[in-house]
Order: C-alpha cells, then structure tokens, then sequence
C-alpha cells in the first residue's frame, strides 16, 4: 500500500478513518496513539455539543416564553399605548419600526463614510495620513458602547441642549458601526485583483471611474454583507440605548422629536415587571423579534454576499 | 497597523502616472472622488480626536480633584466633596472575568472549530458553523436576561460545591452567587461565536500539503493537526482570542444586569465568588445619575481607563494578524 | 466581530427566497401599525384620532405629546393613571421612563423632560457641586418649579425565609440585619421579636439597590431617624450599609425570591408581585401590618412644608403612632408652575387632575400604593388646577 495514495484519500475525505488503518511508518505505541486520537475526537465532539448546549437552552427559553404573543397579529401591528405592565396584550410594532427606523439611518451615515475611509485606505492611502486613519479606525473599534453613548449625550445635550431623540441614538450606532464598516469594505477592496485595476487603468480610463465602475461593483455584494452584518449588531446593542433613547409606549416615526421606542429599550422597561405573567411573556417576545430580527440581516447579508462572491 | 504587507499594496494599483494622463473631466472627478475619500477618512481621523479630547477633558479635572491613588484606590465614593475613586476593583473585576471567559472560550471555541474543519461528517460541518455563529446573533440584553433568571440558579450547585470542597483556596472563598465566576461563564459564551469564527478560517486555510505529509508520515489525525494544523493557525487563534478578549472587556448590560454589586467598604477578596462592578456596568448602572461634573468625570475617567485597556488588546490582535499575513505570503 | 462575515455559506435558493419575502413583510408592517388598543371593547369607528367620535370628551381634552421621566417606584401607578387619562382623551400621549429619582431632576433641569418624578422634593440646599436644584429647575421653566405629592408608596422589608410567613422587626433590629451585625434568621434579637415562630439557623443574605435610588434614601432615613444608635450612616441614595447590590427594584425583588434566607427593602408593589415575605413593624406600639391604610395613617401624620402651591412633605419616620406603617416614600410630580410650552402644559394639568383625584388615588391600593390622605389630596388638587 502506497502512502502517498493513501494519505491523498484521507486528505479528501477527512471523514475517514483512513489515517487509523494503514501500515504507519513509526508503529511503536500505536496502541496509546490511537487512545489519544480516539480521545481527541470524543473532545472534539463534546466541544461542539457543549458550544450548542446555551444556544439550543436560550433559544428554547425565548421561544417557549415568547413565542405565544408572537403568534398573535396584534403584536406585529399594534404598539403597546394603554397597556400598562399589568394587562396582557399589546405589541411591539412601535418597537420595531423604532429599531428599523433608528438602524436605517445609522446605516445612511455610516456607509458612506465607512466606505470611502476604506476607499481611501486602499487605493489612495499613503503615507502618514493613511497610517492615522488606520489608527484612529482601530481605536475606533475599542471605543465601549457606553462611551460612545456618554460621548453624544455631551455633545447633544449637553452643548447644543436638544432633545434626546432617535438621530441621537443613531449617531452614538454610528461611531460603532464605522470601524466595522472600514474594516469589512477594506477586505472586500483588497480581494479585487489588481488586474481589473490595471486593465481599466491601461485603456486610459481616470482612476475615479475605474474605482466607480470596476473596483466598487465587483467588490459590492460583499461591502452589502459587511454593513448588514454590522448593522445586526449595531441594533442589538443596549448600552446607548438607555442614556440617548427613552422609551415610550406609542408609535413614532419621527426621528427628531419625541421619544422613539426600540426593542432593547421596551425589552429593559418591561423586564422591571419580570414577576407579571403578562410582562414577562412580552419581555421574552420582544427578546425573540429581536433576535429574529438580528437573524434575517445576518441571512440577508451572508445570502448578498454568496450570490456575487468575489471571484478572487 | 497601515495597509502594508496585503495583495494590493505590493503593487500599488496605481502609480501617479495613470492619473497624469491630461483628461479634464477625468482629473476634475479624480479630485472629487479622491476629495471625498480624503474628507472621509479624516472625519473619522476628527470623531475620534473628539471622543479622545471630550473623555480627557471631562476625565483630568475629576482626577485632578480625586483624593486617593486614581489606579491603585479601591474607593469609589464621588457623591459628595472631596472626591474619593480608584479603579483597583473595577480593573480586578473587568480583568478576571475576561480571563475567566478566555480560559473557557479559546479552547472550546478551538476545538469546535476543529470539529467543525476537521472531524465533523460533510453533511454537519457547514450547518455546525452557522449553528455557532447563532450565538452572535443572541442580543446581550437577551444574555443578560437568561444569565439572571436561570443561568445564575444553575450554576449555584457548581459554585457552592467548589466553594465547600475548595473553599480553602482564596481563589474559590464561598460569597455570593452571582458572582464573577458566572459573569465569566456568560461572557464566554457570548464570545464564543468569535473565536470558532476566526479559528475555523486560519484551520481551513492550512495549506494541504503540510496536512498530507504529516499523515503520509503516518500521523494519526490527532497528530496530524498537532503537528500542521494548529501551528499554522496558532497566530489567527491568537488574534481571534485578542479580538474576543476585547469584547469581553467592554460588555455592559449583561454585566449590569447579572453581577452583584459589593457593599461600600467590603474587605478585599480574591475569591472568584465575589461580586463586583466591571468597568462598563458601573457606568451603565449610575449613568442615569450624573449630576455634577465631578461626578460624571469620575465615571468618565473609568471608561478612560476601559477604552485604553480595550485600545491595547485590539491593537496586539491587529498585529498579530498582520504578521501573519506578511508572514503567509 | 467584523470578520464574522466571511466564514464559509452555503445557502439554498429557497432560503433566499424566504428571507426576501420576510423583510419584505418586515416593511410591509410600516402600514399598519396602531395605537389603539381599546381592542374588543367597543371602540367606536372612528379609532384612535377620532376626535369627531366623543364631543363631550374632546371638549376639555387637550391633545399633545408629554414626556416625562423619573422615579422607578411609582411606574405601576403612572402607568396606570397614563393609561387612564389616555382612555379619556385619546389625542393625548404621554411617555413615563422609570430611569430613577436622580435621572428624572436632571433631565428636567436640562428640559430634556416635561416633567420628573422624584422620590424627594428638589433640595433647597446646596449640593455638593454647589447648586441648588429647586433654584436650577426654577431657572429651566423660567417660572417657580413645584413638588406636587403625588403617590405614596411603602417600602417593604421582604423576605424570603422558608416556613416563615410572619415576621415582626423593629427599627434596631432592621438596622442591624442591614448592617450584617445580625447574622442568622434564629438570632436571639428576631427571635424576642416573634415568639412562637420558628426560626432557621439560615444566614441572611441582605439585598440592596445598586444604583441610586430614591427608595434607598428613604428607607435609610427611616433607618437612621427610628434606630439612630444603629444606623449612623447619613441616608443617601447610594446604599451605606452592607450585603449584595442588585440593579433596581426588579433587581432586588427577584434576588430574594430566588435566594432562601434573602432580604431586601422594596417597593410595596415589587413586594407584592414576587410573592414575598413583608415583614411587620414594631414601632413600639404593637406589630403594624404593611396595608393600605397603615402607611396611609402614617402619611397623613406628615406636615406640609413648603410654599404656597410648592408642596413638600416632612414624613415622621420615628412615628410611634399605633397603626402606622411607619417606612413610606412619596413620590413627587416636578412642574413647572407656567409651562414654557402652552400645549404641553394642558396636557400636564389634565393629567395630574385626574391622577390626583380622588376616584384615582382609591384604586391604588390594588397596585400597592397608599392613596394621598385627604387634607393633603385637596391641597394638590389646589396646586394643580393652578399650574398654567
């Protein structure tokens, strides 16, 4: 038996067993090397299994308590105006369109500047400017939530005096989501192969228009992946919440006056009443919408950027 | 830190020349275009310039006035004149919990993406990495809320009988059950997600021939991932471990919402069964009550000290990655 | 995080499919949405802006939007009374955010809310900044700021001690559990205080609010006014005494339910939903059982203070009074006498008439509220249908 050929099967198929049954060429202590092998898959397993263990239990939890309220039409169309802790029914629409609301236009800020600032990393950045904004992107990422969130209440409260309202809550999104954005965009620039660049580049057509129109479409489903991504996680977020968004029970569509309720926010008034049959199964509804919620970007986005992969 | 050291920057996508080419509405555009890349990068270059001025700012004149050691105090009263605030407690409780979430998260978060590179059977393997990536899309309210009602009762057994079979060491002194060993827990699970995520990629990456020699060689697939798999990986493992670790350090309201505050004056312990107050939940949990100045720079100065711990971690990860790239290639 | 996007996909067309048509659904729900929850019960056609619908109504309803924000203890009765008033007139929206005492005076003082509830009547004295809150929320409305008593709420010392149903604690010993100076349930002091009831050797675990909190101060003030020898701490919001902080009312209810040998000072309601223990007090008196009328009694034993329409209330904490609860905290609607903004302050008065009156104030017992006592309820009534 060739070693060559086999241990070519057992690269293919590294679901074999192959590696166990063939003449090894050191067979000394086979015994205590097949025990640990055999013990290492067992560890293996019982990682992934116990890595599952918390999501199937947390899952399980939310559905259970939350899925009823889920079920009825009134929690998707209706707010929860007039329902105080202690009655059932209600729902979280004011909720969502808040969280949505908040996340679109956290996205519209940020995905221009995320995306030039990448631009500008990778095919204009040279030198020490380009070495700053590197820096400040990667202190950018350090930046607690709850700072950032201290950060504009100072600047939008406390300077100019306004109220605390949806825009408020989005720019503090914002300063987290820029770094994500910077970064995932920079990936995705960087996989265009530079033949694309010079091809476009040789036919005399300016820089502008070669990355307008050859770096950015080819490199454009995966930016889509990576500001979806960063938008689901930008809208679970709670910590900024509570300092730039009161909560309110009514619908709102208006991001510059009034309160403007969020899931995380309904999810934190309504957890003060987690004893309350009524309260605590809203609570774990609200806690699933927003999980679904968090899921179908995170689909969306992964399914943008599988359909036009970079072919690198 | 800069861009150097990937594909595109070997060679340049464009050196001035193409741009020198006389084209009027080419050149007018490249100078828009390129303005506003420009003009974006140094907003961010300005936001964070902000943010740093704005936390130094409201920061140095509460420190200035605090009356005790800001790094080594274990005080934190800045209700009322003259200010006392140390970060001792706060920098324990930020710093165990996170190591206590590395301990647990890297190995398992390695082995999993092991199973899942290596040993998982083809039909499981991709729909085990979407499975764990799951964990990532679990709101950390949604944490805070499972860690409080049924995690915390949970994990009570453990922790007692830790506490009465090794309650010798100081290490595991019995004291309260929502403790800093629990907080670790949920954090390790929250960050779990991060490191498979990362790990799973550099395992997949390893180059194929290194893995056909090592069994050629006649390496069980044990030894042949000891021997191949993870030393290629080693530095992505450790750049995810750094990304997950700065995660975990600025965590807020799952925090908040499980850790038991300590008492004013309670004696200093080791034990894992304290409670506490990380950097970011003692924040989050006075945040509704800055009145004064002072008061709110004290808090400020705490997430001064946060954003520079947070800064140090992201910044090791950073360059661990880009060794490694400039090392793969 | 950022890197998570590119571990390996596969993805079936279907999937694709589906997800387009839920976030399609997602944006559909923009056109549908309501507040009207009236629901079943007769809403009459023309839904949540019918003002053609009730003439009689509208005529002294005002509509506009009200934010306001403040004390946690009182939620379940604003909320109540919001949701009342809102019944009545539709076209009025009203938002209350529990973020604490302390949060609802800053965010007032910095207009940021129309109006705070506060478990204290704004300081007259200097803080510790050197401002003084009643002459800086006079300054935000441009106009004298006033403290209306608004709900009274007892704080519960709950407990969670298995086969023990009824506790008896006074002043000196609540001081000393609170203090950890008293250790066990079976301490001799407990034990003096509830003859024939057996007692656990369990230790006891003291709870406390973790972030600042109105009802820590109050109880601490009770603490401190009826148990002076124990309790030397001065009463603040933070907690001075010891055991194992747990964020808000919730926070702290929850822990003791969940934790055998727990204890925790809690609004009555918090007391009341998580099934637990109340402890009686001993005053010196006699036992008093926590009830609506006993804290009302010893509510009614407060003196106004204050000025004109600007009302405060001194609570007699070391009351000795037979049959009065003695640990109580009101909590205190902040107004500006002239609101800046005439629309607004409709809305404002309409809704604290009907919160302060009468027919109100009655049902909060069910929700673990004392009502006003009646000389102080026609004083606010007085104050209310002054504000402008």
């Amino acid at each position: 038996m060739s070693h060559t050929a086999t241990a070519t099967t057992a690269a293919n198929d590294p679901d074999s067993s192959g590696a166990r049954h063939r003449d090894p060429l050191f067979t000394t202590a086979s015994g205590g090397r097949k025990t640990k092998d055999l013990i290492a898959k067992v560890v293996m397993w019982a990682a992934f299994l116990l890595a599952l263990s918390p999501l199937v239990w947390i899952l399980w939890q939310v559905i259970s308590f939350g899925g009823q309220n889920l079920m009825q039409s009134e929690w998707w169309t209706h707010s929860m105006r007039g329902i105080t802790t202690r009655r059932e029914g209600g729902g979280a629409y004011h909720a969502i369109m808040g969280t949505l609301l908040q996340g679109l236009v956290t996205g519209l800020i940020s995905v221009p500047i995320g995306v030039f600032t990448a631009i500008y990393l990778v095919e204009y950045g040279r030198g020490r400017l380009a070495r700053a904004v590197s820096f400040m992107v990667d202190i950018l990422t350090g930046v607690p939530s709850i700072v950032a969130a201290l950060f504009i209440y100072a600047l939008w409260v406390t300077t100019f005096g306004w109220n605390r309202v949806g825009v408020a809550v989005s720019l503090s999104l914002v300063l987290l989501m820029i770094p994500t954005i910077v970064r995932s965009t920079e990936e995705m620039l960087k996989l265009v192969p530079n033949e694309l660049r010079e091809a476009s580049l040789a036919l005399g057509v300016p820089k502008w228009k070669t990355i307008a129109s050859v770096v950015l479409p080819t490199a454009f489903s995966g930016i889509v992946t990576g500001v979806l991504l960063g938008l689901a996680r930008v809208m679970g977020e709670t910590a900024p919440l509570l300092i730039l968004g009161p909560y309110t029970k009514n619908i709102n569509f208006d991001l510059f006056s009034g309160n403007m309720a969020t899931l995380p926010t309904m999810i934190n008034d309504e957890r003060q009443y987690l004893a309350l049959p009524a309260a605590h199964d809203r609570v774990w509804a609200a806690a699933l919408t927003l999980i679904l919620l968090i899921l179908l970007l995170n689909l969306a986005g992964r399914l943008i950027g599988r359909a036009g992969a970079v072919k690198a | 830190m800069s861009v150097t050291g990937v594909p595109v920057d070997l060679e340049p996508p464009s050196g001035q020349e193409p741009t020198e080419v006389p084209r009027g509405p080419g050149r007018l555009g490249d100078r828009l275009f390129g303005g506003s890349a420009t003009l974006a990068g140094t907003i961010v270059i300005a936001l964070v310039t902000l943010v740093g001025v704005f936390l130094l700012a409201q920061a140095i004149p509460a420190i200035a006035k605090d009356q005790v050691n800001f790094l080594w105090s274990r005080e934190w009263n800045v209700d009322s004149e003259p200010l006392r605030f140390g970060v001792r407690d706060l920098l324990w409780a930020t710093v165990v919990t996170s190591i206590i979430a590395m301990l647990l998260a890297v190995p398992v978060g390695v082995a999993v993406a092991l199973f899942i590179t290596e040993y998982a059977p083809r039909w499981l393997a991709r729909p085990a990495a979407q499975l764990v990536d799951l964990l990532a899309a679990v709101p950390s309210i949604v944490y805070g809320l499972w860690g409080v009602a049924t995690f915390t009762p949970f994990v009570g057994p453990l922790q007692n009988w830790l506490g009465s079979t090794l309650g010798w060491i100081p290490l595991f002194a019995p004291k309260y059950q929502s403790s800093l060993f629990v907080v670790g827990i949920v954090l390790a699970i929250m960050i779990l997600p991060i490191v498979t995520a990362l790990s799973r990629e550099v395992f997949s990456q390893t180059p194929r021939t290194h893995k056909e020699a090592a069994l050629a060689l006649g390496a069980t697939k044990w030894e042949m991932i000891r021997t191949a798999v993870l030393p290629y990986g080693q530095p992505g493992v450790i750049s995810a471990a750094m990304l997950a670790l700065g995660r975990a350090l600025g965590e807020t309201i799952a925090v908040t919402m499980i850790l038991s505050a300590l008492a004013p004056g309670s004696p200093w312990s080791w034990s894992l069964f304290n409670g506490g107050a990380t950097f970011a939940s003692l924040i989050a949990n006075n945040a509704a009550e800055f009145d004064s100045p002072e008061k709110t720079g004290a808090y400020i100065a705490a997430g001064l000290v946060l954003f520079v711990l947070t800064f140090v971690v992201n910044a090791i990860a950073r360059i661990v990655i880009e060794r490694r790239k400039a090392f793969t290639e | 995080m950022y890197l998570l996007w590119k571990a390996p996909e596969v993805k079936i067309q279907r999937m694709s499919a589906l997800t387009l048509v839920a976030l399609a659904g997602t944006l559909a729900l923009g056109a549908c949405g309501s507040d009207n929850n009236t629901g079943t019960t007769g809403s009459n056609g023309s839904g949540s802006t019918g003002t053609a619908g009730g003439a009689a109504s509208s005529a002294d309803c005002p509509s506009g939007t009200v934010s306001a924000e403040g004390s946690s203890a009182q939620k379940a009765a604003i909320e109540e009374a919001i949701s009342a008033y809102q019944d009545k007139c539709a076209d009025a929206t009203i938002n209350y955010n529990a973020t604490g005492s302390g949060a609802g005076i800053k965010q007032f003082i910095a207009k940021q809310a129309d109006f705070a509830g506060s478990d204290s009547a704004l300081k007259t004295a200097a803080g510790s900044d050197g401002k003084i809150e009643q002459a800086e929320a006079d300054k935000a409305c441009a106009s004298p700021a006033w403290n209306l008593p608004m709900v009274t709420g007892p704080i519960a010392i709950a407990f969670n001690v298995k086969g023990v149903d009824k506790l008896i604690l006074n002043a000196d010993v609540a001081a000393d559990i609170f203090n950890a100076k008293i250790t066990t349930w079976n301490d001799p002091a407990i034990a003096k205080l509830n003859p024939g009831v057996t007692l656990p050797s369990e230790p006891i675990k003291v709870f406390f609010r973790s972030d600042e909190s109105g009802t820590t101060e109050n109880f601490t003030k009770y603490l401190k006014a009826a148990a002076p020898t124990k309790w030397t701490a001065d009463p603040a919001k933070k907690w001075s005494g010891k055991g194992e902080g747990k964020e808000k009312s919730a926070g702290v209810s929850s822990a003791v339910k969940s934790t055998e040998g727990g204890v925790t000072y809690t609004e009555w309601s918090y007391a009341k939903d998580n099934q637990l223990g109340i402890a009686q007090i001993d005053s010196g008196a006699g036992a008093v059982e926590l009830t609506g009328e006993s804290a009302g009694k010893a509510v009614a034993a407060a003196k106004v203070t204050g000025t004109g329409n600007n009302l405060s209330l001194k609570l007699d904490y070391a009351t000795k009074e037979a049959g009065a609860y003695p640990i109580v905290l009101v909590t205190y609607e902040i107004v500006c006498s002239k609101a800046a903004d005439a629309t607004k302050g409709k809305v404002i008065k309409g809704f604290l008439e009907s919160f302060s009156g009468t027919d109100f104030q009655k049902s909060l017992t069910d929700m673990g509220y004392a009502p006003l006592p009646d000389e102080v309820q026609s004083k606010v009534a007085t104050a209310v249908a002054a504000l402008q």
